[in-house]
């Protein structure tokens, strides 16, 4: 494991925000090349681990990158982290809310809904596959996995439950 | 009469703190439920037409659509102040708790219950996203190029493993061209 180079950290995160359409979800193959695969910061599965923590904690769901900030340096880490998801909401959030009021009627919104959505597709499908490859050692994991999918495209239960599920699975040595 | 609390009326700092530490803390993986439920139903700071709204350009904006959404409410009810009384009240007690696990995390990580605990927890975490993203892949139109951005997109950097930024920066100006010629 290497050190930390915080600065440039920070860097990359923000700049990492800035190109975060579609939300936290999208961003997490670049951080898991960064941090895991460009500096060997921490292994993939403590990465996967982090995440999946990070779910299981009330609130928004990008709260996973304060969590690695925090494993990676403590509380340098963790502000290092969360300050750069701060900076596009607050800025771009209020100017395009502004531009919103003045002309209500441009078609722009749509148009950028429209072109990006396909791309949020192409890379929740990365993020998911790069995580299950690192957590699915088997084909009970796979089974698992292909349970979750069945629960949460056919019922409505809270994600905690399913988490809760998969860790007695865990416990019981099934996966 | 629901348009009298729906216009811009002030809200105190400490309120929109709270009202925001409320929301947080009700939801799990993501704030929208609770945001509408509490800013829509139970404060009426917003009605329905306008909550949709500013979720959409919450939507719009790169970064999290709950935190956008936090800070345009934060901002139209107490100005830069607000805003930033709102994102407190957002972020702080999720802060606290991912804090709280991280410490457990290095302390019992390593024990070999937790170790398993864990592994089925990353399984489902990740078969979450899947999920998502089947969700959203169901209703993307049926046609070939906004498939072709997605595959390209998934290619690029989920089999690749190319930087994001030269994905998306390639991608995201032929996606929006593309879109803005199909608007009628």
């Amino acid at each position: 494991m290497q050190r930390v180079d915080l600065s440039a950290l920070f860097l990359h995160s923000l700049a990492l925000w800035f190109a975060a359409v579609g939300g936290p979800a999208t961003i997490l193959p670049e951080f898991h090349r960064y941090i895991v695969e460009a500096h060997q910061l921490m292994t993939s599965t403590d990465f996967a681990e982090l995440y999946t923590l990070a779910q299981a904690a009330p609130g928004p769901n990008f709260m996973y990158v304060t969590l690695i900030g925090w494993h990676l340096a403590g509380w340098a880490g963790a502000v290092t982290m969360t300050i750069p998801v701060l900076i596009p909401a607050t800025t771009l959030s209020l100017l395009v809310s502004h531009l919103n009021e003045r002309y209500p009627n441009a078609p722009m919104g749509r148009v950028i809904n429209r072109g990006l959505a396909p791309l949020t597709i192409g890379l929740m499908c990365a993020s998911s596959t790069l995580l299950m490859r690192t957590v699915n050692h088997n084909w009970r994991g796979y089974l698992l996995t292909l349970v979750t999918v069945t629960f949460v495209l056919r019922t409505s239960w809270n994600p905690l439950w399913l988490l809760a599920a998969g860790a007695l699975a865990g416990v019981l040595g099934w996966v | 009469m629901e348009q009298t609390k729906s216009t811009q009326a002030q809200v105190s700092r400490y309120k929109l703190f709270l009202t925001f530490s409320r929301i947080t803390l009700s939801g799990f993986s993501g704030v929208m439920f609770w945001a509408r439920r509490t800013l829509v139903e139970r404060e009426r700071w917003l009605t329905e037409k306008q909550f949709v709204e500013l979720i959409t350009l919450g939507r719009l904006v790169p970064g999290p659509p709950g935190l956008n959404l936090t800070v345009m409410v934060g901002h139209r009810f107490g100005g830069w102040t607000g805003a930033a009384a709102a994102v407190s009240g957002l972020l702080l007690w999720p802060c606290l708790v991912v804090i709280g696990m991280g410490v457990l995390y290095q302390h019992y990580g390593a024990l070999p219950q937790v170790r398993r605990a864990l592994a089925g927890m990353s399984i489902v975490a990740a078969a979450l996203i899947f999920s998502n993203f089947i969700k959203m892949a169901k209703v993307l139109p049926r046609r070939w190029r906004p498939w072709l951005f997605a595959v390209l997109a998934f290619v690029g950097v989920g089999i690749l493993r190319w930087p994001l930024f030269w994905v998306v920066g390639t991608l995201a100006p032929l996606a929006l061209f593309a879109a803005w010629k199909e608007m009628p």
